[in-house]
């Protein structure tokens, strides 16, 4: 069972948020897909994190608010999947695979060399707030292993020096 | 074999509706549209198309056990979670060809007169849910989807929900929960989705890879279909290959070949030189099949006979060096993670076995573990927990206790006792009398 730990937030991260006209317009069109309101939750949230980076307390009173659900039940359904980010997310987050194909193929390499280079276990954050290591389950790519995912985009075929360019690229973007 | 449901890739620009087109494609939408519903379903079933999701069930027979009299709206789901390890083939559909997914949702819904359709997509997969979005967009705009398709009468809407990161959101009921905006608990069955599914309505939900099936079928006949493969175990398959091979990736071949084939001749065979140990036929679930039993035959019936599933098709190749109880503790580590927490076999069970395994690997094996592990594995399986995960983790790793136990025998031997605070909580380390197992 994934289970996550509990981190404390800033005050105002508790206060509920308020949704612009363009997250209204959005949710709008999300609604008629369904039969229920509820259904709305998954997207919904999906939407919330694009906006807000992350689903912060607030972002679920709201969210619960806008589609008649407890908070709780809200909160239930966050906690339950593992994409949701119930605190601030690095910029860029490097979700590597840990599972069968990547593993054996050179993914626990990279597990090692990132571990070293960023000096961070899976979970932990740099403290320039670039990079955020999790270590993750099968991407469904391990044909191409190893496979990292960085925030929406996958990365595949990789090795050390293949990883140290991106990883370069990435810390030299404005 | 000719491609048939990889006949795009490499085709330039093969995502576009006008190169789809220029394929024949929709072709076995308008023909569906005029044959009916019923016909469509016959046709679907006397082609003998098993589910590719990972439980080989006839589609056709899925397909009719939704209730003809209901009342209510029913609902199409496709599956494209895609969250078996060592599955990548819907990806790959998908990235080539996503109007073929489109339309074979499309026949389908109409053989269940489904008005909805969604196809749940992982949510890892950002950017081949865009590309369904866009496909369902052109298709809709040329009018092969929306209110009264092609003067037809029919109405289809199709929407891509997305996951969140839960594997188990790719068991079909914990999907339809997901749909319906909780968290992604598999339900009891019975009622069976055909019966009671999303929003209580009659659901049938099926693979990407089954639903692509369906235009072929459609347009060239059951029986051409019929004649690919083996009686009953009929048609393309993708079959994806990763691990220690030379060429890794997806491959379209007729169900039936055998898995030496598919490692030797498509794959490459082992990469560095190095001799096959063991490998998974069909994801992590289905039991692991020894470097002797490569000659299997690649489908569902001698999958079974052999004692293992072809599941979702994901064969994954380990070479020589690869030691079984690592294997097994990353098995182990996936179906703990992943368990969703409703049954006690299949929570404390996987992480049981984690534990014990992670111990093992670490270097404190105990004399008892291998048939602690055995004996927690089948409190897991044969019908104990609400949904076949609980078997999903049991199954593989007592098939690798079983087939190489001389690997933990070898690693106990040699194991040193662990400093007794660290000693894991094992509640039954011991046979108790009265429990059955
Ligand atoms: C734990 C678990 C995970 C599953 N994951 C997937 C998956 O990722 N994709 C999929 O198509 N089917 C998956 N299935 C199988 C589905 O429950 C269902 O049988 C399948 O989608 C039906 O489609 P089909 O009849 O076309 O095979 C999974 C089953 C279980 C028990
Ligand atoms: S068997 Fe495991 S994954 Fe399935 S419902 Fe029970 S606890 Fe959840
Ligand atoms: S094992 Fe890494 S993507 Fe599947």
């Amino acid at each position: 069972m994934s289970t996550r730990p509990i981190v404390a937030v800033p005050p105002e991260a508790l206060r509920i948020v308020t949704f612009d006209a363009a997250m209204e317009a959005s949710i709008a069109e999300l609604l008629p897909r369904y039969p229920t309101r509820r259904a709305a939750v998954l997207p919904v949230l999906w939407l919330c994190q694009e906006r807000f980076g992350w689903i912060s307390p607030g972002v679920v009173r709201a969210v619960a608010a806008r589609l008649g659900e407890s908070p709780a039940f809200v909160e239930g359904v966050v906690s339950f999947y593992t994409m949701y980010q119930t605190a601030p997310p690095a910029r860029y987050v490097l979700q590597v695979c840990t599972t069968l194909s990547c593993a054996w193929c050179g993914g626990r390499e990279l597990v090692a060399h990132l571990k070293e280079r960023l000096g961070i276990s899976f979970g932990e954050k740099t403290p320039d707030g670039m990079f955020q290591l999790v270590g993750v389950q099968c991407l469904g790519a391990c044909g191409t292993a190893p496979v990292v995912q960085i925030n929406d985009d996958y990365y595949e075929n990789l090795d050390v020096a293949k990883l140290d360019a991106i990883l370069d690229e990435l810390a030299g973007r404005s | 074999m000719e491609p048939v449901l990889l006949r795009a890739r490499g085709v330039a620009d093969s995502r576009s509706l006008a190169a789809y087109l220029a394929a024949g494609g929709y072709e076995g939408w308008k023909k569906a549209l005029g044959m009916g519903p019923d016909a469509v379903t016959k046709e679907v079933l006397d082609s003998e198309l098993r589910g590719r999701g990972g439980a080989g069930f006839p589609t056709g027979r899925k397909w009719s056990f939704v209730p003809k009299d209901h009342p209510g709206p029913r609902y199409l789901v496709c599956n494209a979670d895609e969250s078996e390890p060592g599955t990548f083939k819907d990806r790959e559909i998908i990235e080539y060809d996503p109007h073929q997914v489109v339309e074979g949702v499309a026949i389908a819904a109409f053989a269940i007169k489904a008005n909805t359709a969604y196809i749940y997509i992982r949510g890892e997969f950002v950017r081949w849910a865009r590309i369904l979005e866009d496909a369902i967009a052109e298709a809709r705009q040329r009018g092969f989807l929306g209110k009264n398709v092609m003067g037809s009468g029919f109405d289809l809407d199709i929407w891509v929900h997305r996951g969140a990161g839960a594997y188990i959101c790719g068991e079909e009921t914990a999907l339809l929960e997901s749909i319906e905006g909780k968290r992604g608990f598999p339900r009891l069955k019975p009622p069976f989705p055909a019966v009671v599914g999303v929003f209580g309505q009659p659901t049938v939900i099926n693979n990407v890879e089954t639903l692509a099936c369906v235009p072929h079928i459609i347009v060239r006949g059951a029986a051409w279909f019929a004649a690919i493969g083996r009686p009953k175990n009929t048609g393309p398959k993708l079959f994806c290959v990763s691990g220690h091979v030379n060429r890794p990736g997806v491959y379209e071949l007729p169900l039936g070949v055998t898995f030496r084939e598919i490692i030797e001749e498509h794959a490459g065979g082992i990469r560095g030189g190095r001799k096959l140990k063991a490998f998974f036929p069909g994801g992590s679930s289905a039991p692991v099949l020894t470097a002797d039993e490569v000659d299997t035959g690649a489908d569902f019936d001698a999958c079974a006979a052999a004692g293992t599933m072809l599941g979702s098709g994901g064969v994954i190749v380990f070479d020589d060096t690869v030691d079984m109880v690592e294997v097994a503790d990353n098995v182990a580590h996936f179906y703990a993670h992943e368990s969703c927490g409703q049954c006690t076999p299949c929570r404390e069970g996987s992480d049981w076995c984690m534990d014990i395994l992670d111990r093992l690997v670490a270097g404190h094996g105990q004399a008892a573990d291998p048939d602690t592990l055995l004996r927690i594995c089948r409190f897991s399986s044969a019908g104990m927990t609400i949904c076949p995960l609980g078997d999903a983790f049991a199954l593989p790793i007592s098939s690798i206790v079983n087939k190489y136990r001389a690997e933990f025998e070898h690693r106990i031997a040699s194991a040193t006792p662990l400093p007794q605070k660290k000693q894991p909580v094992l509640p039954w380390a011991g046979p108790r009398p009265g429990f059955g197992i």
